[in-house]
């Protein structure tokens, strides 16, 4: 039975704590009688036979929905849409659970004789998946038998022929998606929840989705009013999305949801790399061994080798859960279940927030962890991963540890390398970026050129990753980040610290010298539900 | 007289080679560069008359000598042994602060005794003079290059009358001083053919780009100034003499690219734009800015090259398929502007004095600190400076000749 998550008071007998930083790792003495650690829950236990709670799933679909093979007829033009490679993080062993999820609904279409099918990975925004990536998502099956006929294909937000104007919602929201999903007699959605955020009709009116739909709830306004976005019904951003799910539904676009979940075994119980995830006072003589021996090596590599370790590392998370059917009903168990891993119980706010952030987020995966990157996983996800209230108080303090550096993946995120030199370099306040800079941006033909045909963010992208940040932004004194590289980290707008402890007597200034502190031990995900 | 020397010494040469190598304005300590007490130079001829410097600045072309890094080119156009200084305000011999002058330190036809002369004489083109190694002097393209007329590191040279120009009341030497580097960046701005409302990139930002900025502003009608500014000192009088977007090196045609809407080819980090600026006015004049000029710039776009390049090496196929106008703007002359000639140096005084361009003088050394004021000039930037000079006013040789 493994162990939830729980809040632990420090003190002057509690072992060091683990902070990730980027790909080291720290471990801090936090000050005693004033500290605690949310942890996470250990991991759930898998689904035995996922392939055949998949079928299940298909077969009794929940909500108003039809079992999916009385959905597919001979004849009939089905599209598949699946999530991108940001999810899940870090990426899974194989076989991926899409390729699991996919070759059933292929499975099924085939035996109705259903022959007009296209796999599309429903990136929005985000940057192409490479041939690899498709394969390690789909399967090399499923991809040699699409991608060379031109029907595996990456959605393209800026193919105005390939882009269906669906309608506007009752709050002038504009509704495009991707034109062939929109057509299709049957749009079957395969999602992979990882965090609650995920799924529900984010999946289709962003995922499918243009500029011209997602600046409706991408912006400044919307992410200010998520309280958090982590919390379906506290998230204006996702009750834009099921405004515009209605708009979808209204039109007849037909969608079979798949929503999955997966648990919390990010680096396995196996290796060097397991004690990783485990609690720190119950690491053996072994652990801190291997430990020790993991952060000396590291420590020998270039960032660049870490990197590439890190990046390769494929996590053996697996499934806890499959349902099917109607969006929002699927979405409701899908968030559920995603609760029972992640929720963690915790009282109260506090006067210092610290995290350690790790080498990966949504958008960098076989990339590089930019600064606008890390602002967005801390201040943006991390942040966010609240129900209720956020762990911090309003003008509390933030420490992050990440090492921060100034450097930027030229093909996978070029229009942030313009934000951060110009864009930060006047102004990090999210309204007036918004105002000022987006349209230019977002609009720019050498960045719509890139996100086209090479591997590409948009170049709206890093304007989204800054919004992300802006609700925590507008709730906290002052930021501080701990080992980063200094002029990254004031561009950003915040305040640099060589250590811990010097992070701590930088917040004094803002919360004072008693100030309450605490560490949010992620990864593996955890989810503070703040009473 | 007590004067600042460069020898011939190929030893000297040699270390200050290797010195600059490691560290700019290096070659000062262990180079051909001395302090000496010499004999005053000659007067050459009629219409020569001997100045005291007042103030005396440290150029580019200046630290590039002392470093070893100068072109061969330069060869057979100075005279060895010199006296470094061409940017002067001096005393008439005879007079202390009532009657001061700036030197034209260009050494044209009249100055060397050459009649008729040159075309480019007769043009008012004195920078582009075809005699400079002819006449009455010794090689040497300017003063400070000549081993006839001293320089403007000591505490007596010679100047040609119609070298010299009255300093005006009430202005500081300070103003008097940046009168020469602003008339080299004034004729940058007007040979660069700027037209009403052209992007216009302005590499480097040191004191002639700082002042090329200042000129783009009163005598063109330059639309966007980009300026590549490295320190923040530069990036602020940059901004406060016309500069309307600032970025620092590396960052240049990225900026270039947002600025003009262009696409750039590849999919990686940005080696060359499409279309680019108009214009781009290079004041640095190493291999990286040329080449990085060459991408910034739209196709018949014109590449103005005002500091000193070298030797460099450079890939001009683009320059060939873009058919970019690559042009050097080497000091000044006459201007023919809408209004009639003009002399470049009129221009500059008027911008001098509209700008408040003394400003840009940072510190001043006494002649035996050379060591320390050609250091402070070769990392000016770095360490907040822009124009660094060398104070005579209170040498006790300036009194003693």
């Amino acid at each position: 039975m493994p162990r939830p998550g729980f809040v632990l008071d420090v003190d002057r007998s509690t072992p060091p704590i683990l902070f990730n930083h980027g790909e080291t790792f720290r471990l801090e003495k936090l000050p005693p009688g004033r500290s605690r650690v949310i942890y996470p829950a250990e991991p759930l236990k898998p689904l035995e036979h996922p392939d055949a709670a998949i079928r299940h799933a298909l077969l009794n679909p929940v909500g108003d929905s039809d079992p999916l093979p009385a959905l597919l007829k001979p004849g009939m033009r089905l599209t598949i849409a699946f999530d991108d490679i940001s999810l899940p993080l870090p990426p899974m062993k194989r076989p991926d659970i899409r390729q699991r999820v996919i070759e059933a609904v292929l499975d099924l279409a085939a035996a109705a004789g259903v022959d007009d099918v296209v796999l599309i990975a429903a990136l929005a925004l985000h940057r192409r998946m490479t041939e690899a990536e498709l394969r390690h998502a789909v399967g090399d099956r499923v991809y040699e038998a699409f991608a060379p006929h031109g029907l595996l294909v990456n959605h393209d937000a800026e193919d105005p022929d390939n882009l269906l104007f669906i309608g506007t919602t009752d709050q002038g929201e504009e509704v495009e998606i991707n034109k062939r999903a929109a057509e299709s007699d049957l749009l079957v959605y395969v999602n992979i929840n990882l965090v609650s955020m995920d799924g529900g009709w984010k999946s289709t009116a962003t995922g499918l989705s243009s500029y011209r739909s997602l600046r409706h709830h991408h912006n400044v306004k919307t992410m200010q009013h998520s309280r958090s976005f982590m919390d379906r019904h506290a998230s204006e951003l996702h009750s834009s999305n099921w405004r515009m799910g209605k708009v979808l539904r209204d039109s007849g676009v037909k969608i079979f949801q798949i929503e999955t979940t997966m648990n919390n075994n990010v680096f396995g119980t196996e290796g060097p790399m397991s004690v990783l995830q485990k609690r720190e006072w119950d690491w053996t003589a072994r652990d801190r061994v291997t430990f020790l021996g993991l952060q000396k090596g590291l420590d020998l590599m270039s960032s660049s080798a870490r990197r590439s370790i890190f990046q390769a590392w494929r996590a053996p998370h697996a499934m806890t859960s499959v349902q099917a059917g109607e969006v929002e009903a699927v979405h409701e168990i899908t968030t559920e279940n995603t609760y029972r891993q992640h929720l963690v119980p915790v009282e109260g706010q506090t006067d210092i927030l610290t995290m350690g952030l790790p080498y990966i987020c949504p958008y960098n995966v076989n990339s590089i962890m930019n600064p606008i990157l890390v602002m967005c996983l801390g201040l943006g996800y991390f942040f966010n991963l609240y129900r209720g209230r956020p762990p911090v108080r309003e003008g509390g303090v933030l420490i992050m540890s990440h090492p921060t550096p100034w450097e930027f993946h030229p093909v996978h995120h070029p229009s942030y390398i313009d934000f951060f030199e110009q864009v930060l370099a006047d102004t990090t306040d999210p309204l007036e970026i918004e105002a000022r800079y987006e349209k230019q941006f977002a609009e720019d033909e050498w960045y719509r050129h890139l996100y086209r045909t090479s591997y590409a963010y948009h170049g709206v992208h890093p304007f989204y990753m800054w919004y992300w940040g802006s609700h925590a932004m507008q709730h906290l004194g002052q930021v501080i980040i701990v080992g980063g590289d200094a002029k990254a980290v004031r561009r950003l707008g915040f305040r640099p610290a060589s250590t811990l402890q010097d992070a701590l007597e930088i917040a004094s200034d803002v919360v004072g010298r008693d100030a309450t502190v605490t560490h949010l031990h992620n990864p593996p995900i955890l989810m503070a539900d703040v009473t | 007289m007590k004067a600042l020397r460069f020898e011939r010494s190929i030893p000297r040469y040699a270390a200050a080679v290797a010195a600059g190598a490691l560290a700019p304005g290096a070659g000062a300590k262990v180079g051909p560069l001395r302090l000496k007490s010499i004999d005053p130079p000659d007067l050459p001829g009629p219409g020569w008359v001997a100045v005291r410097p007042r103030l005396a600045g440290i150029c580019g072309s200046d630290l590039s000598t002392i470093d070893g890094k100068s072109s061969r080119y330069f060869e057979p156009i100075v005279s060895f042994p010199f006296v470094p200084g061409h940017e002067v305000v001096a005393d008439r011999e005879g007079t202390d602060g009532t009657d001061r002058v700036v030197l034209e330190p260009v050494l044209g036809c009249v100055t060397r005794g050459i009649d008729p002369v040159c075309d480019a004489c007769a043009r008012g083109d004195l920078g582009n003079c075809e005699r400079i190694a002819f006449g009455d002097l010794e090689p040497g393209l300017q003063t400070g290059f000549c081993c006839d007329t001293g320089g403007g590191w000591s505490t007596l040279m010679v100047a040609h009358e119609s070298q010299l120009h009255a300093v005006p009341a009430g202005w500081t030497d300070e103003a008097a001083v940046i009168v020469e580097p602003t008339a080299c960046a004034v004729h940058g701005a007007l040979a660069a053919g700027v037209t009403p409302a052209d992007t216009v990139v302005v590499l480097g930002s040191g004191t002639l780009g700082l002042l090329t900025i200042a000129a783009l502003r009163r005598y063109t009608d330059a639309g966007t100034i980009l300026a590549v500014a490295k320190h923040p000192v530069q990036r602020e009088l940059a901004r406060s003499l016309g500069a309307d977007v600032l970025v620092e090196p590396g960052e240049a045609l990225r900026a270039t690219r947002r600025l003009t809407g262009s696409l750039a080819l590849g999919d990686g980090p940005i080696v060359r734009l499409t279309g680019g600026a108009d214009v781009v006015i290079d004041c640095v004049g190493s291999e990286a800015s040329v080449t990085e000029a060459l991408a910034m710039v739209r196709p018949r776009g014109r590449v103005t090259m005002l500091g000193m390049p070298g030797k460099v090496q450079v890939d001009l196929t683009g320059l060939w398929q873009r058919e970019i106008h690559l042009v050097g703007a080497y000091t000044y002359g006459t201007e023919f502007r809408a209004e009639g000639p003009r002399r470049t140096f009129d221009l500059a005084f008027e911008l001098v004095e509209a700008d408040d361009l003394g400003r840009l003088v940072s510190a001043t050394y006494p002649l035996a600190r050379y060591e320390d004021a050609i250091a402070h000039a070769a990392n000016a930037g770095a360490r907040g400076s822009v124009k660094i000079a060398f104070d005579l006013r209170n040498e006790k040789e300036r009194r003693r000749a």
